[in-house]
Parts: structure tokens; sequence; C-alpha cells
């Protein structure tokens, strides 16, 4: 009992919560919620503009696929990088044949749009994070989980594949509140700053967002980079969910209810 | 006892639902009607995607007013300068071409005291001014050269336009290739009608012999071989009324971004 109590130390659920076999009489009182209806109507939100961003990101950036540092940069001037892809433009030197539909319009109008959206979502979820305590909860990484032992420990796991605990489903592991924590906090408002930089008028009122960046390349090759990390974490993070049983952590982030620890065992 | 408690809780939680959504419709209205008033609405505010466009137009209108455009060193400017694909020029171009460009007109109509024609020679006339900017293209290249020309703001001067007027619509030689800008772009000390470059006439891959520059804005609102301007308060009589050939074809009209 006491064990099962551990596992809901770090999360929202009162210790009534936790025991709900122990009180059959009254249902309703004990359906607890693994993750609040702010933290999965702004979950879902955010992954339907990630994924419209994502969309339309691929779609701008196939219209020029050369990357170049600096202030400028052009079909005649050397590139950092180019992909190895074929372009929607017909006069872009990518040594293809055949030039991609042109599909530049919508995809720049869903573009904004969809960083407007996630741009209010993510506000909304961080201002709600600080309030409730849901970031300070469930989101920074306790005192006993920065130490080398529990942080090894969750690394080793990750690697052998292991599928998580019981526990786990109900909190956040370092790993996990690390990572989330670097997305929230590093990675998204990166990619906003990024994206901002490539704006003339957004840089007219505020130059220094650009120049710091080492210029309008620096910031658009800086932006494909920061996307192509939250790419990356997104693989890892379906990944895990998959690892960790598809289904149940999909269902607890749509529906708010989870397997309690006691059904589980 | 229970039951009637949550019986009140849910009516008290329908009136609040009710009094907010009536709130954010009224809001909206109120927030809808002071942005039209002010100029925060874009031309092509429709559609799906309506409410980003209109977000960035306005916030940006909000916060750039009066900015000025990044300008650059002279050992900044690309070398060479990017003359990027232009459409093929119609007949019309290719005579003015012929003749040196003596016969090229910019005309200036609609809410003016004095509609006026300008050849290049009038234009230069005025005293030059140049700028040291980035043209940014919505595919992703860009590159830096020296502008020189005159800015727009004293043309609309020397016309007298309409305190009325709200923006200016202007035509490239190619009649399907026209653009608008609001007043705050056209009278902005930056937006010039340019008609030399890195200290020469301006080529015609870069837009020659006219381009009216808006450095504030990406590439495509640039328009080469400017050969008109029509000074209005409403868009809705040009075109599809979206503002300009850009939302036409799928792009949008504000290119702030």
């Amino acid at each position: 009992m006491s064990n099962v109590r551990a596992t809901c130390y770090h999360s929202r659920v009162s210790d009534s919560a936790c025991v709900p076999s122990a009180a059959p009489a009254v249902p309703t009182t004990t359906v607890t919620s693994r993750h609040s209806a702010l933290v999965r109507v702004t979950h879902w939100i955010t992954a339907l503009c990630f994924f419209a961003l994502l969309v339309s990101g691929a779609e701008i950036v196939i219209s020029h696929p050369r990357f170049y540092w600096g202030e400028t940069g052009n079909d005649l001037t050397p590139v950092l990088f180019k992909l190895p892809i074929p372009a929607s433009r017909n006069f872009v030197p990518t040594g293809y044949g055949y030039v991609l539909p042109d599909q530049n319009g919508w995809s720049r109008y869903l573009h904004f749009q969809a960083a407007w959206v996630v741009v209010f979502t993510g506000l909304l979820y961080v201002i709600f994070g600080l309030v409730s305590g849901h970031l300070r909860r469930n989101l920074l990484p306790t005192g006993d989980d920065l130490s080398w032992r529990s942080f090894s420990a969750s690394i080793a796991s990750r690697f052998r594949f292991k599928r998580p605990s019981a526990a786990e489903a109900w909190s956040y592991n370092v790993l996990q509140r690390l990572s989330y924590v670097f997305v929230i906090f590093v990675l998204f408002p990166l990619v906003i700053w990024t994206g901002l930089a490539m704006s003339p008028a957004f840089v007219s009122a505020f130059p220094a967002t650009v120049n710091v960046l080492g210029g309008q390349q620096s910031a658009r090759t800086l932006h494909f980079f920061v996307s192509l990390s939250l790419v990356v974490f997104l693989l890892v993070h379906v990944s895990m969910v998959w690892l960790a049983g598809f289904w149940s952590r999909v269902r607890a982030m749509i529906t708010g209810r989870a397997a309690t620890p006691m059904e589980r065992i | 006892m229970s039951e009637m408690s949550s019986s009140k809780l849910s009516r008290r939680k329908l009136i609040t639902t009710g009094i907010a959504a009536a709130a954010g419709v009224a809001g909206l209205g109120v927030a809808s009607r002071v942005a039209q008033k002010y100029g925060l609405v874009p031309p092509d505010h429709g559609g799906i995607y309506g409410i980003g466009e209109t977000l960035t137009y306005a916030s940006q209108r909000l916060l750039t007013r009066h900015s000025l455009a990044r300008e650059f060193s002279r050992r900044q400017i690309s070398k060479p300068p990017f003359p990027n694909e232009i459409p093929p020029l119609n007949d019309a171009y290719k005579r003015l071409q012929a003749e040196g460009f003596v016969d090229w007109r910019l005309s200036v109509n609609g809410m003016v005291a004095r509609p006026a024609s300008f050849s290049l020679a009038q234009l230069k006339s005025y005293p030059s001014q140049s700028q040291i900017t980035m043209v940014q293209c919505e595919e992703g290249w860009s590159y830096i050269a020296e502008w020189i020309g005159v800015p727009l703001s004293q043309i609309l001067q020397a016309v007298e336009v309409h305190p009325q007027a709200r923006y200016v619509v202007y035509y490239s030689i190619d009649p399907d290739w026209w653009e608008s800008i609001d007043m705050a772009d056209a009278l902005h000390p930056q937006t010039f009608l340019t008609y030399g470059m890195n200290g020469d006439e301006l080529p015609v891959g870069n837009g020659g012999p006219l381009r009216l520059r808006v450095p504030r804005q990406l590439g495509y609102k640039s328009v080469k071989f400017i050969t008109r301007l029509t000074i209005t308060d409403s868009l809705k009589g040009f075109g599809k009324g979206l503002g300009s050939a850009a939302p036409e074809g799928g792009y949008a009209w504000y290119a702030g971004i």
C-alpha cells in the first residue's frame, strides 16, 4: 500500500485517488485524472499545429533547398549545405531534371496561422502550468531525480528498451521531465525566435533579434535545425509512447483516464 | 441533496459559460471594428487563413509603423548582384527598351489633386537618395544591393494625395503583375521608386528601368517595371478585391513576415 502511495507522489491525484478499488461504492469520486483537461487540450492543439507547421515548412523549404550562413545567400553564392532533393522552382540548381509543383502560397498562409495558434496555446499552457503548479510538480526534475544513480538507472532502462513500470504511468521519469522542459523552454522559444528573425518587418523593429544570430540566412539555417530537433523529439516521444503501451497512453492524453497502479497489479 | 447541489452547479456553469461566450462574441465584434478603424485588417482577411493573416498584419503594423529596415555597409553588397528570373518581357516593354526607355512613363492617378505622368528624367530631377538594403524572397534566397531612387512619399506629395487615401496600388508594364501597400508603407522613408542600383542604372534583371522597393516586405512586393500608381481608399474595385495579384495566386497580400 505504501508503495502505491509512493507512486502517486509526483502526480496531481489525491491520496484517496490512489486506492480506487478500496472505495468501490462511490466510483465517480475515485476516477482519477492522469492529465488535466488543459494539458490534454493544449497537447492536441500543439500536436495538430506541429503537423501543419512541419508539412508547410517542408513545402516552403523545397522552393529553395539550399542553406547558407550569414546575411545573404542565393543561387550565385556558396552554400553551407544543400538538401539532396529536387526544388519547386525551376532555376534552383539541384541536379534534378524536374521541378516539383509550387505549393508555397498556401504553405506560407498555413505556416503562419499554425504558428499563431501554437504560440497562444503555448502561452496558455505555460501560464496555467505556473499558476497550477503543473510545471513545478510534474515537469521539473525533483532533487532525487537529479542524483547520478537515479539518472543513470533511468537512462539504462531506456537503453534496455524496458517497458516502463506501472508507476511511470502516473509520473514522468527524469529523462521525460528533462526532455519536456528542454522542448518547452528551449526548442519552442528558439524556433519562434529564429522564425521571427527571418521576417523583414519584425527585424526592422527589433534588429538585434537577427543580428545576434549572425544574419538572416543564419536565422533560416538555425530555424531548420531547431525544427529538425523538434522532429527528433517527436519521433522519440512517439516511440516511447509506443513502448509504454500506445493506446493506454493515448487514451490517457485524450480522456485523462489511466489505469491506476492498483489495476495494473 | 447532492443532486440538487450538482444541478445548481451545472446551472451556474451554464450561465457563466453563456455570459463568457456572449462577452467573447461581443469582444470579437468590438475588436473587429477597432481593427477596421485603425487599418489593421488586410484585404485578404477572408477564408480559412484570414485569422492568421490578420494577426500578422495587425501586430506588425502596430510594432513596425515607423521602424526602419536594416541598412548594410557597402562591403556587404552582394557580388555579383543576383538577378532572379523574370517573366518574359512583353512587346510594349521591348519597344521602350529599344529606345533606351526615354518614353517610359509613370502615371499617377486616383485620389490625388493633380494626376500626373512622370518620365524617368523627371523622376531623376528629384534629389536622389540611396539605401543599402536586402531583397528577401519568400522562397528563401536573398541579396543585398544599393538602391538609388526617389522616395515614393515625395511623388505622393507632388500629386497631393487626398487625406482619405489608404492604399497605393502599383502596376508593372505586365498588366497581370500588380500589388498594393497601405499608406504606412507608401509614406515610409525607405519605400523608393528606384532607377539605379550599386551606383549604376537599374539592370533589367533587377527591375529596370523602374522598380518600387518596399524593403520591409518580401521581394514580391517590390514589383519590377513600374508604369502606374493608383491611389485609393478601398481595394474592393481592384481585381478580385483581395488587394493584389499575390492573393489571387495564393500568396499573402501582406509580406512583412
